[in-house]
């Protein structure tokens, strides 16, 4: 049941294809759990670390940080980012941070 | 997922037969790519590109100032004047901060970054023993297969030769 609610929040939002949402800034940190739900994560305080920078960069600079510039700013290693967001981290921690698709190389 | 339609997840086996710092990025930039969108990547390096892997060589690799007609990025310079002493050091120093400066790590700083992503590193047995080297001689976690074993690995992978 809470599932269940938690996953109606995306009825409203709007995604494109490959399941990023389109408009950013209509993101929420529940909006985040319920894409991570998704995705089948479960989101912890290490998830929200990466989460939260990918959005801070993102406000500052109009675009998703690189998955080195989160590795290299933050204190989560290359290893743990592979586990936190099993999948490809650089998509899936976008989608659920609410930013487009990434394009950088690195 | 495969983009194919079928359920076997995607992935990508490089062969890296060239050691000059130009030949290397491509397979690194490649394979951790391949793993930041959840693509399978195994990298086997052959011949020249066991430099990329040997302890004592992947951060000195360099770039070739003579035969090299793409040169001029960095330098307008002919080939008659690249065989001059040093000249290929400079380019490589050139390369080595253009490569900086987009954020791009060294070499060994790179093999670990996709070692740590997942990727598999391997090392060619017979190029290995032609060029007197061991296990111990590569990076850490680097593993000596041969290339029957490789092809057995790489099945289903859609293959890359650089």
């Amino acid at each position: 049941m809470a599932q269940e609610a938690t996953l109606d929040i995306l009825n409203n939002v709007e995604f494109d294809d490959d399941g990023f949402m389109v408009d950013p800034n209509a993101w929420t940190p529940e909006i985040g759990e319920a894409i991570a739900a998704r995705e089948g994560i479960e989101l912890t305080d290490r998830h929200w670390v990466v989460i939260n920078f990918a959005r801070q960069e993102f406000e500052k600079n109009g675009q998703p940080p690189t998955l080195r510039r989160i590795t290299k700013t933050t204190d989560v290693s290359t290893k743990e980012i592979y586990k936190l967001f099993p999948g490809g981290p650089a998509k899936v921690a976008a989608k659920i941070a609410g930013l487009g698709k990434p394009t950088g190389c690195i | 997922m495969s983009q194919n339609g079928d359920s076997k997840p995607r992935k990508l086996s490089i062969i890296c037969s060239k050691g000059s710092l130009d030949m290397a990025y491509p397979p690194l930039i490649l394979a951790n790519a391949a793993r930041m969108s959840g693509i399978e990547a195994d990298l086997f390096f052959t011949f020249w590109g066991l430099d990329i892997i040997t302890k004592s060589k992947m951060d000195k690799l360099n770039v070739a100032t003579v035969g090299n007609p793409n040169m001029h990025p960095w330098f307008h310079i002919p080939s008659i004047i690249g065989i001059l002493p040093g000249m290929s050091a400079a380019a490589s120093w050139m390369m080595r901060r253009e490569i900086d400066k987009l954020d791009f790590p060294p070499v060994g700083e790179f093999l670990e970054m996709v070692m740590d992503a997942g990727t598999g590193v391997y090392g060619c047995k017979m190029s290995m023993d032609m060029m007197k080297l061991t296990e111990k001689d590569l990076v850490d976690g680097a593993k000596v297969l041969g290339a029957m074993e490789f092809l057995e690995m790489a099945e289903g992978a859609q293959v890359l030769f650089i």
